[in-house]
């Protein structure tokens, strides 16, 4: 969660992990496992710092600006860090049609915070997404990796309280 | 309407166990040796024979794609799109945390009809609980020996790999898919070489949807003539659709192909919101096609050559439904928004078209455009439109298309002067 960036370097379970990843894909093709060991980092850091990304190519023997394009291209990794839960609200037209703007302002009203924004409590971090593939659910929030759907306001408030006693 | 024996996905609404011991009741994994002992001409042919069409979006003959397959490849892949990102879909959704088995049955078919080694499942991102279904799902198969080498012992190896999405709705497109895997952005590749001579990592592939795969073994086991059988000529089988927007009871449920709009909205999904003639227009299969306006929803089939005479299309058959209380131009103007975040930016007329047409759309929701304005807009439409590497570019002209074809007046009306 810290924004200094130190040197990064897996836990040894996570190397495990990343060991496994990489035995997906054909020899020779080892750099394919960009994506699934910056998964690996962010679950470990909160966020994917530039240090953690050279190390993934090193690790992965690709130069580094394939991991950099990588983590820049996929809007799932938080090239800064969020807090502790990410709040990712869909604003596309089937979750607008069921109000999902009503959905975010009252995440914004509870919260104080506006979309980009992390509560001071570094708890809680607001974020716009296009559509989550959760239609007849609608509206529909991701919070960190799971669907929270049919929302209302009342849900919301209920949730942000639930979160925030956790 | 489709009686529930037809029906190929018996646990959509997830009210059973999704894992092994409840797919094997419900049919799963029963002959599948017997069908793999089939052979690769003969599983194409039935699947030829039933008539399915991709379930995907662009509803391209099944059968045929698998032929295009090279017959005498050193190496061949199967990769399983699970990256369902278009507005309105969640299909692949519940196929894939209530069905698996389904999926992974029809992975192991269609990977001895095309003679591949390996399959990918490409599951998007923000699906990480479906993800954990699926990796157990998978577990369970390999422990049987379902999948795996000599799987289900019929002399056949296949392993099955899950390659994580980021967020990105253009690695839907299949060959941004390929690139994904291969651990890179998710730039669509110029076609020629079709993944069927060049595909991942370089091998002949083919790229199928999580409905198409997981419709195969119903397909084998019940036979061709029986899913032909099933919705109208050139048309036929079953579908899942969604119903989202502004119904009382919006749902996922497998219908026949050619059902009307009007009954699959009223029997499915407790009617729009206010009754029937409360409703403006429907966006028929995705937000990628073009809206209809009530007038059409009156009386429109659903299949893809209705859809498609209608100047719309059926695409994922994702039904989103707006009622009179809709601001029609801000709901279009959502999905421009969409299009020009999720352009990958590789080709020029789309990563800039897109903006330029988010930023009309924009001042059109506060009628704060010229008169000449629609006429500039639907130009710029045009001038995307198959200009563009993949189909995003036409995916986002599309709507705002229909929006001026069938709304021009409400546009016009909206003009401050």
């Amino acid at each position: 969660m810290k924004e200094k960036e130190e040197q990064f370097s897996f836990t040894s379970d996570n190397l495990r992990k990343a060991k496994k990843s990489i035995e997906m894909y054909p020899k020779g093709r080892e750099g394919s496992a960009v994506m699934p060991l910056l998964y690996l980092v962010q679950e470990q850091c909160g966020w994917v710092p530039e240090s953690a990304m050279r190390y993934v190519a090193d690790m992965l023997h690709i130069p580094h600006i394939r991991v950099y394009e990588v983590a820049n291209f996929y809007t799932m990794y938080n090239l800064k860090p969020v807090g502790k839960y990410l709040i990712q609200i869909c604003r596309t037209t089937p979750c607008w049609l069921c109000n999902s703007e009503e959905v975010l302002n009252t995440f914004k009203k509870k919260l104080g915070i506006n979309i980009g924004e992390t509560t001071k409590d570094n708890l809680f971090t607001l974020k716009e997404v296009e559509c989550l593939g959760a239609c007849v659910n609608a509206p529909v929030v991701q919070i960190n990796n799971d669907f929270y759907e049919n929302l209302t306001p009342e849900k919301v408030e209920n949730i942000i309280a639930e979160l925030s006693s956790k | 309407m489709l009686k529930e024996q037809d029906k190929i996905f018996t646990n959509l609404n997830g009210k059973e166990t999704p894992l092994l011991e409840g797919a094997k009741k419900r049919g799963s994994w029963q002959k599948t040796k017997e069908l793999l002992d089939l052979g690769s001409e003969k599983i194409i042919e039935e699947v030829k024979k039933s008539g399915l069409r991709g379930r995907g979006g662009a509803g391209f003959s099944t059968g045929l794609k698998w032929s295009f397959m090279p017959k005498n490849t050193s190496k061949a892949y199967l990769v399983v799109n699970a990256d369902e990102s278009e507005p309105g879909t969640c299909k692949d959704r519940d196929i894939s945390r209530y069905e698996p088995h389904k999926l992974l049955e029809g992975i192991l078919l269609a990977g001895r009809a095309i003679s591949a080694s390996v399959a990918y499942i490409y599951i998007r991102g923000e699906f990480y609980n479906e993800y954990l279904v699926l990796k157990k799902a998978l577990e369970e198969a390999y422990k049987e020996n379902l999948i795996g080498k000599n799987a289900c012992k019929s002399g056949y190896d296949l392993d099955v790999f899950i390659h994580r999405g980021a967020g990105a709705y253009i690695c839907g497109e299949e060959t941004a898919q390929l690139e994904s895997i291969e651990g890179k952005k998710g730039f669509p590749r110029m076609k020629p070489p079709f993944p069927a001579g060049v595909g991942l990592f370089g091998y002949p592939t083919t790229i199928n949807n999580v409905e198409t795969i997981a419709m195969v073994p119903d397909i084998l086991n019940r036979g061709g003539e029986w899913f032909a059988s099933l919705g109208k000529p050139n048309n036929t089988g079953t579908k899942v659709f969604c119903i989202s927007g502004h119904v009382n009871n919006p749902c996922n449920v497998e219908e026949e192909l050619g059902i009307s709009l009007r009954e699959l909205i009223e029997k499915y999904a407790g009617g729009v919101r206010g009754g029937w003639d409360n409703l403006l227009a429907v966006i028929p299969g995705g937000s990628s096609v073009p809206l209809i306006p009530k007038s059409i929803c009156d009386t429109i089939e659903m299949d893809f050559d209705s859809l498609r005479a209608a100047q719309s299309g059926l695409g994922t058959a994702a039904v989103i439904v707006m009622d009179k209380s809709t601001d029609i131009i801000a709901a279009i103007e959502r999905l421009s928004h969409f299009y020009m975040h999720e352009s990958c930016g590789q080709c020029t007329p789309c990563r800039e078209g897109t903006g330029w047409m988010w930023r009309i759309m924009r001042r059109m929701v506060a009628g704060n455009i010229k008169p000449g304005e629609v006429d500039k807009l639907l130009d710029l439409t045009t001038q995307i439109e198959g200009h563009t590497i993949c189909a995003l570019g036409d995916a986002a002209a599309w709507p705002v298309q229909g929006l001026i074809r069938h709304f021009r007046h409400i546009i016009e009306e909206r003009i401050v002067t």
